[in-house]
């Protein structure tokens, strides 16, 4: 039972399979239900900011205390052009325009959710 | 077990004190590559090696310690001194599990990796949720879970390949 001594076991390949089934159910269902949104909420700290609409074509920056992030909408999808957070992770982050889909920014706290 | 009780105090701290070291290490490798794909959160989770290795070798408290003063000198140091509160609460969950999953027998070292990445992911999207007050985090959650357990696997692998060749002397 002393399983110090093994590099792999049977509960171990049970544990990852299974762990990849339920991502991979997460994900089916994700999909299934996926669905392009209408409204781009902006929220900063919890705080809505501004709404906006994916189909009309804009740029708004957001500027708080806490930081600086210019928020795109072209083609009907939201992206982040520009951010002056450290880790840019929003910045990298694809393209968005499902219902649900967000790009979040955290140290900024700013969170960009695609709604309906 | 009772090989622990032998070892000098003396001794447990200095060996802390290099993995700990060695954490930080990792850290600011882990940081210098650029893994962060289209979806935040994505971690290689280097220095958990070293909790891992931590955990089987020394003993909890140790292992606790090294990974709370790795976090916060890290995020100091290299990342981000924001991302330290997000990861204190993905290592507190992460270190939890291990410590009871170990406890349990359960698993060998990688399962116990695998557990530790998926919970300090868990961890992660719980804290980032409750702080930027959006339940919507959690459409990563898929995405965190094959990555936690891919790396989890590989960390662990390499965990399991350290404890085994690596020898804590009691003289």
């Amino acid at each position: 039972m002393l399983n110090n001594k093994k590099i792999i076991s049977k509960n171990d390949i049970i544990l990852i399979l299974g762990v990849l089934i339920i991502a991979f159910a997460f994900f089916i269902i994700m999909q299934i239900n996926k669905k392009t949104g209408y409204n781009v909420s902006i929220m900063v700290d919890g705080d809505a900011v501004k709404t906006l609409s994916l189909d009309e074509d804009c740029e708004y920056s957001v500027d708080t205390k806490l930081g600086h992030n210019l928020v795109v909408i072209k083609d009907n999808e939201v992206f982040v052009k520009d951010a002056d957070c450290r880790d840019k992770i929003c910045y990298k982050h694809a393209k968005i325009s499902d219902i649900g889909e967000t790009i979040i920014c955290l140290p900024h706290k700013l969170v960009i959710e695609v709604k309906e | 077990m009772d090989k622990k009780n032998n070892i000098s105090k003396a001794k447990l701290t200095a060996y802390a004190g290099v993995l700990t070291a060695l954490a930080m290490l990792l850290s600011y490798i882990e940081s210098l590559i650029p893994i962060s794909f289209a979806i935040p959160g994505i971690k290689l989770g280097l220095a958990n090696l070293v909790t891992i290795v931590a955990l089987y070798k020394l003993n909890i408290k140790l292992a606790i310690v090294i990974s709370v003063i790795r976090i916060v000198l890290s995020g100091i140091l290299f990342g981000n001194p924001v991302m330290i509160v997000y990861s204190l609460a993905g290592a507190t969950l992460s270190l939890l599990i291990m410590i009871i999953v170990k406890k349990l027998h359960f698993f060998t070292v990688t399962g116990v990796s695998v557990c530790g990445a998926i919970f300090h992911n868990i961890g992660q999207l719980v804290i980032a949720a409750i702080l930027v007050e959006n339940a919507r985090v959690l459409y990563y959650f898929a995405a965190l879970l094959v990555s936690g357990t891919v790396f989890g696997v590989i960390i662990g692998v390499l965990a399991a390949f350290t404890i085994k060749n690596i020898h804590i002397n009691t003289y």
